[in-house]
């Protein structure tokens, strides 16, 4: 399996909860970073304060899109802007499947959009099935390395 | 030159009185000079003869002793006739014996006396008058020659008489002529001035000045009261064209108001469709979420404490997720219907055939082991939103699906009858069906004619396919009866749903 970590950006500490549980119950183990909101989610990833980013990215983005400060969308967009986040997979994973969001997530370039059921035996098999995709199945374009 | 047709009337009228009078006096002249010249000649003539009688009578004596020098002094006598241009004494052998006057050339008489009597020959007067002694014995013959110029003088004059009274007859003709036609041509006149002037004025109110009782002025007074009844017509024709555009004002400013009454509510429509949006978007993330939680942190509970709760203990757990479930799937019902009013419409051709295959496919492949007789008309097709259409179609098969699962042969029908010109779809299964009592509420957002253990359900779906047929301004309606099964009836009126829009 893929020992990159996955970015979880998502304000609902119960979802937050709910998805480390899912995850974990299939065994995946990677690790977890939230992300509380968008600005967090940003500063994660560029860095705080005209500071760098992570040495590695995350292997995938799982982003909700109704956040606090900056929304999902506005992330979303800053990370295809940037050159050394533009190829990195993001999957929207959020509770709405209202149309203009799914068209506007994949025209702002997301990789996936998965609803998040209410049934939580079927959160707990989407939540393994991305994980399978993404970690393992998926063959990501290598970032470039952080000077 | 102007043809007769075309002169003035007063023209005409004084060219016929003037005709008139000039033919009647002509004849009358005609006739006076002639009785004159007849009278004249005849006159001329006995006064010859007479003259004639008497010479004659006083040459008897001087023919019968054939003396020549009383002859002569007899015939001399004639110069107190000047009109006796010459005479003669013929003997009883035809010899002219003595001549008159004296000095006149022998041929200028005849050789020989002609035929007794007096007659006009060669513009003179002739006349022969036998002498004789007794009245047996003829002697000798007497020839008389006058000149007719008294005659002529007296026609010449009667002539110049009746020339200058013709002429100042008619002209005293043309004079009470030009005077007199007046009383005829003048309300002729007047009528042709009035009518000119009311056809290029248009002005109605003019009248011709009235006249006397004869024909003209029966015809002016005729035409007066048609200018008064063509007044009053215009008048009312007037009044009702102001009163026809204080109307189109009227109406125009109603329309106005109207329109702007409209445009408020088109924005205040707009608005409210906005925040129904806002409203909209705001359910479908944030109401779902703590139904997530419940439901999650109640598996949570089962699988991490389930052991230690009892059956009781676990069946409520059971029941909190069930209904976080049920009520998850009502917000996405009511999100559906939602979106359904406030989705934009494309008219399309939509083949509702296809589409009801497409559905019933998706049904059977859902569960195979159920025995399901499907009847689906081909060539269905309506013009409409395709994707609306679909949900509609999806609902009522959906239903029929639902509602056949106790019934042991299920058949289900989708086809169309053609009742008044108008396309009728309908949707006919032989399922549980409903009492007509309540076929009202079968529309009804969340109304439901059966309890969830019988057949689960929302009782959103048939609004949601009565608002999509509302806005393709269609009809929806359903006949059936308890265990008898269902049939829903729909119509779809495209003309009325434009394209694109939220009607």
């Amino acid at each position: 399996m893929n020992s990159g970590h996955i970015l979880l950006v998502e304000d609902n500490s119960d979802d937050v909860a709910l998805t480390m549980r899912a995850l974990k119950s299939h065994n995946i183990t990677n690790e977890v970073i939230v992300a509380r909101d968008g600005v967090q989610a940003l500063e994660y990833l560029f860095g705080k304060d005209g500071g760098s980013g992570p040495e590695e990215l995350p292997a995938v983005v799982l982003l909700d899109l109704k956040l606090p400060r900056v929304n999902g969308m506005e992330v979303l967009q800053r990370i295809r802007a940037e050159e050394r986040t533009k190829l990195l997979p993001v999957v929207i994973l959020t509770s709405s499947d209202e149309e203009r969001d799914v068209v506007d997530g994949y025209s702002l370039g997301a990789n996936s959009y998965v609803r998040k059921p209410v049934d939580f035996v079927e959160f707990t098999q989407a939540a393994k099935q991305l994980g399978l995709y993404w970690l393992l199945m998926n063959r990501a374009a290598v970032a470039p390395r952080k000077k | 030159m102007i043809p007769l047709r075309d002169w003035p009337i007063q023209r005409k009228l004084t060219a016929i009185f003037l005709l008139i009078s000039g033919l009647v006096l002509l004849l009358t002249s005609a006739a006076f000079v002639t009785y004159q010249v007849i009278t004249l000649r005849r006159m001329t003539l006995k006064d010859l003869s007479t003259l004639g009688r008497v010479i004659a009578t006083n040459s008897t004596a001087a023919l019968a002793f054939a003396n020549e020098g009383d002859a002569r002094e007899i015939l001399a006598a004639l110069r107190a006739q000047p009109h006796v241009v010459a005479a003669g004494l013929y003997d009883a052998t035809g010899r002219l014996f003595a001549r008159y006057p004296p000095d006149l050339a022998a041929d200028s008489l005849p050789a020989t006396p002609p035929v007794d009597g007096y007659r006009f020959e060669r513009g003179h007067l002739v006349g022969v008058e036998p002498v004789a002694q007794t009245a047996n014995a003829r002697l000798d013959s007497l020839y008389l020659e006058s000149d007719v110029k008294a005659v002529r003088d007296a026609a010449r004059l009667t002539g110049i008489i009746g020339t200058v009274v013709v002429a100042i007859a008619l002209l005293a003709a043309y004079v009470l002529g030009r005077a007199l036609q007046g009383r005829i041509a003048d309300p002729i006149l007047a009528l042709t001035e009035t009518a000119k002037a009311v056809s290029t004025r248009q002005d109605y109110s003019v009248r011709a000045p009235p006249s006397g009782r004869d024909e003209l002025g029966a015809l002016t007074d005729t035409f007066n009261q048609m200018l008064a009844r063509i007044e009053e017509q215009d008048r009312a024709l007037r009044e009702s064209k102001t009163e026809l555009e204080q109307r189109v004002a009227d109406r125009t400013q109603e329309l106005a108001e109207r329109n702007e009454a409209l445009r408020r509510n088109a924005a205040e429509l707009l608005a409210a469709n906005t925040e129904l949006d806002a409203f909209a978007y705001s359910v479908s993330h944030d109401l779902r979420a703590p139904l997530r939680s419940i439901d999650g942190f109640s598996q949570v509970l089962l699988e991490d404490y389930g052991p230690k709760l009892d059956e009781a203990g676990r069946d409520s757990l059971q029941r909190v997720r069930a209904n976080s479930q049920r009520m998850a799937t009502l917000i996405d019902d009511l999100l559906k219907l939602a979106r359904v009013t406030r989705s934009e419409m494309r008219t399309e051709a939509v083949d509702l055939s296809a589409i009801a295959r497409d559905i019933v496919g998706d049904l059977q492949r859902a569960a195979p082991e159920r025995p399901v007789e499907f009847a689906i008309a081909p060539g269905l097709s309506a013009r409409g939103d395709s994707r609306l259409l679909r949900v509609v179609l999806e609902n009522l098969l959906r239903n029929s699906w639902k509602y056949t699962g106790n019934q042991a042969r299920p058949r289900i029908e989708f086809g169309s009858t053609g009742g008044n010109g108008e396309r009728v779809f309908m949707v006919r299964d032989n399922g549980a069906g409903f009492d007509m009592k309540y076929a009202d509420k079968l529309f009804g957002v969340f109304q439901r004619l059966h309890t969830a253990s019988e057949f689960e359900g929302t009782g959103v779906g048939l609004a949601t396919v009565r608002r999509i047929i509302t806005r393709h301004g269609g009809r929806i309606w359903a006949e059936g009866a308890v265990d008898q099964g269902a049939t829903f009836y729909f119509t779809i009126v495209t003309a009325r749903a434009g394209p694109g829009g939220p009607s």
